[in-house]
């Protein structure tokens, strides 16, 4: 008999066919990003739809890091990233542990309190916000924006590792408490490193959170040499015209080290994802 | 549900465990909002910056005074419907082909998870690019298959649907890891037995997938509506800002508009109160309905 996901051979064809379109659309932006920065400079402006531009050069990259402040900006969003990573990761893998295994006072409210941040519009913190690092003096620093970046990743992330702890049965800790473990130690040396795959999505989103955020950055700093890889790229668009080849370059950059992770995580992220709600 | 394990353990360890979280979720995410509370009946403004006082209830009047809000709640709902539709069929579809047997899937699957990696401010600014009437990439292929030149970022409706295919591309693959993780979670001897019984795939599909498949979408769904509902970025930087005329808003690109360009602070933080009003009375019921419909399974 036929096994439930094998496929005849003309509907193979037809998954073949449908996935290589949406294929198409999914890498066709990227794939025009990176033609534009591999442009001469003098191309820059050019009606052609050539995968490879004709004379492909590297000059523009060349020109982004020594012409421009561009390993300055990728300092800084590197240190708040990483800041907001081990942030993020500390502090939803142990509030989704209590959330998943202990029944406390307050419990429910505070799980329905991180929804709820959900719906808040972000211009709705963004002013009081902005108005309170002024008065602490934290505007214009890396402390303020990491302390933003790390509360606006933490809901979803914590509702993410409690779905995954959901799944890892109580027994195992059990188990360790009669052979004489703690309840921090089993927590440490059990549970943290079934929990694996969660922790590193959380460490993913935590760290694309700071990596990709445009609009706090923007109203949180404006000294230019602490500007963030997003604030620098929109300034190579927001003079009279822009400077595509730039831009571009800068872009392929920016987003060549996530696209990594995901290529390295992406079996990790459906399993890491989903097991929780699935088993829930 | 592993809450049962509760009771047994005493809850100084738990309080221990989300104290940090919610210091943290305090400072930057409660008090904000109380403040934007106090905010939102003040008259701050550019004039009133600093010698801002109470004045009542007026920001919430202004904003269902001003056309503008029924005009940009009509468009933010559209916007919502129609990505979230696009975000949930083709993601739901593309996961059932990968589902099956096949050589090349996780090739196929690594690439179309590639939109949700690059970040939205790249994703916005290139897709403004590529929609540029003269030389945008989209534009070229309009005209070299139709002969025809369409005006994207000049007109409103043009924009909003940069916007909308914008959105749709970054969207879908968040839809598609979601499903395909419920879809990897249905034993293979439901088909089988359903097989046996002679069942076609219509039926599978109506009897097994979906309704197996639902409890695992209805949160990414809900999730997927307040975050399209509230998703200023890509709004704002493919119409650049709103662009033509402010003609093309979604609401929370309108406040962010009125807060940060015009300096209508109070306006602004009564019109983001509203907002998030519409979105918890949205999010109650949805929540409260799909709850309802998954105890019959």
């Amino acid at each position: 008999m036929r096994k439930p996901r094998d496929l005849s051979l003309s509907g193979k064809i037809g998954a073949y066919g449908i996935l290589s379109v949406f294929t198409i659309f999914a890498i066709y932006p990227i794939l025009r990003v990176l033609t534009i920065s591999l442009r001469p400079g003098d191309r820059l402006l050019s009606k052609s739809l050539a995968i490879i531009p004709p004379h492909a050069t590297l000059q523009t990259y060349v020109k982004l890091f020594t012409q421009e402040p561009f390993l300055r900006w990728m300092f800084n969003s590197l240190i708040i990233s990483a800041a907001v990573m081990l942030v993020g990761v500390g502090l939803a893998a142990t509030a989704g542990y209590a959330f998943s295994r202990y029944r406390f006072r307050g419990k429910s409210v505070a799980m329905f309190a991180l929804i709820t941040t959900q719906m808040f519009p972000l211009t709705m913190l963004l002013l009081p916000l902005f108005i309170m690092l002024i008065k602490l003096k934290l505007y214009d620093s890396y402390v303020g924006l990491i302390i933003a970046y790390s509360a606006t990743a933490l809901p979803f992330t914590t509702w993410q590792m409690k779905g995954y702890y959901d799944t890892i049965p109580f027994s195992l800790e059990e188990a360790a408490s009669i052979d004489g473990s703690s309840q921090v130690g089993t927590f440490w040396r059990i549970v943290l490193p079934l929990a694996a795959p969660a922790l590193v999505i959380t460490a993913l989103f935590s760290f694309m959170t700071a990596w990709s955020e445009y609009l706090v950055a923007a109203v949180l700093i404006q000294d230019q040499n602490l500007f963030t890889l997003p604030l620098g790229l929109k300034t190579f668009q927001s003079a009279m015209e822009t400077s595509w080849g730039l831009y571009s370059a800068g872009a392929i950059m920016v987003s060549l080290p996530v696209v990594i992770l995901f290529l390295f995580l992406s079996r990790w992220l459906i399993s890491g994802l989903t097991l929780g709600s699935v088993k829930g | 549900m592993a809450s049962g394990v509760g009771n047994i353990r005493n809850n100084r360890l738990a309080y221990l465990y989300t104290m940090p979280a919610f210091i943290v979720m305090g400072i930057v995410v409660i008090y904000p909002f109380l403040y934007n509370i106090v905010l939102s009946f003040s008259n701050m403004n550019l004039t009133h910056f600093y010698d801002w006082r109470l004045t009542g209830p007026q920001n919430y009047v202004k904003v269902f005074q001003e056309r503008t809000f029924w005009y940009f709640f009509f468009k933010t709902i559209l916007w919502t419907v129609i990505n979230v539709f696009f975000h949930v069929t083709i993601g739901v579809f593309l996961a059932l082909i990968l589902n099956k047997d096949l050589k090349a899937k996780s090739f196929f699957r690594t690439l179309l998870i590639l939109p949700w990696a690059v970040p939205q401010y790249i994703t916005a600014l290139t897709w403004r690019g590529m929609f540029n009437s003269e030389y945008g990439a989209i534009s070229l292929i309009i005209h070299k298959i139709f002969g025809v030149q369409i005006p994207w970022l000049t007109t409103e409706w043009g924009a909003f649907t940069a916007c909308v295919v914008t959105n749709v591309w970054l969207g879908f693959p968040f839809m598609m890891v979601i499903a395909l993780g419920g879809l990897q979670s249905i034993p293979d001897e439901l088909y089988e037995a359903a097989e046996i019984d002679g069942a076609s795939w219509r039926h599978k599909l109506k009897n097994i997938t979906i309704p197996l498949l639902k409890p695992v979408m209805i949160p990414a769904i809900t999730l997927g509506i307040i975050w399209t509902f509230n998703n200023f970025n890509i709004v704002w930087l493919v119409s650049n800002g709103g662009e033509p005329a402010d003609t093309t808003h979604i609401l929370v690109s309108w406040v962010y508009k009125s807060g940060f360009r015009y300096f209508r602070m109070g306006y602004a933080a009564a019109f983001s109160m509203i907002i998030f009003l519409i979105l918890l009375i949205f999010s109650w019921n949805f929540i409260k309905k799909s709850k309802a419909t998954e105890t019959v399974y």
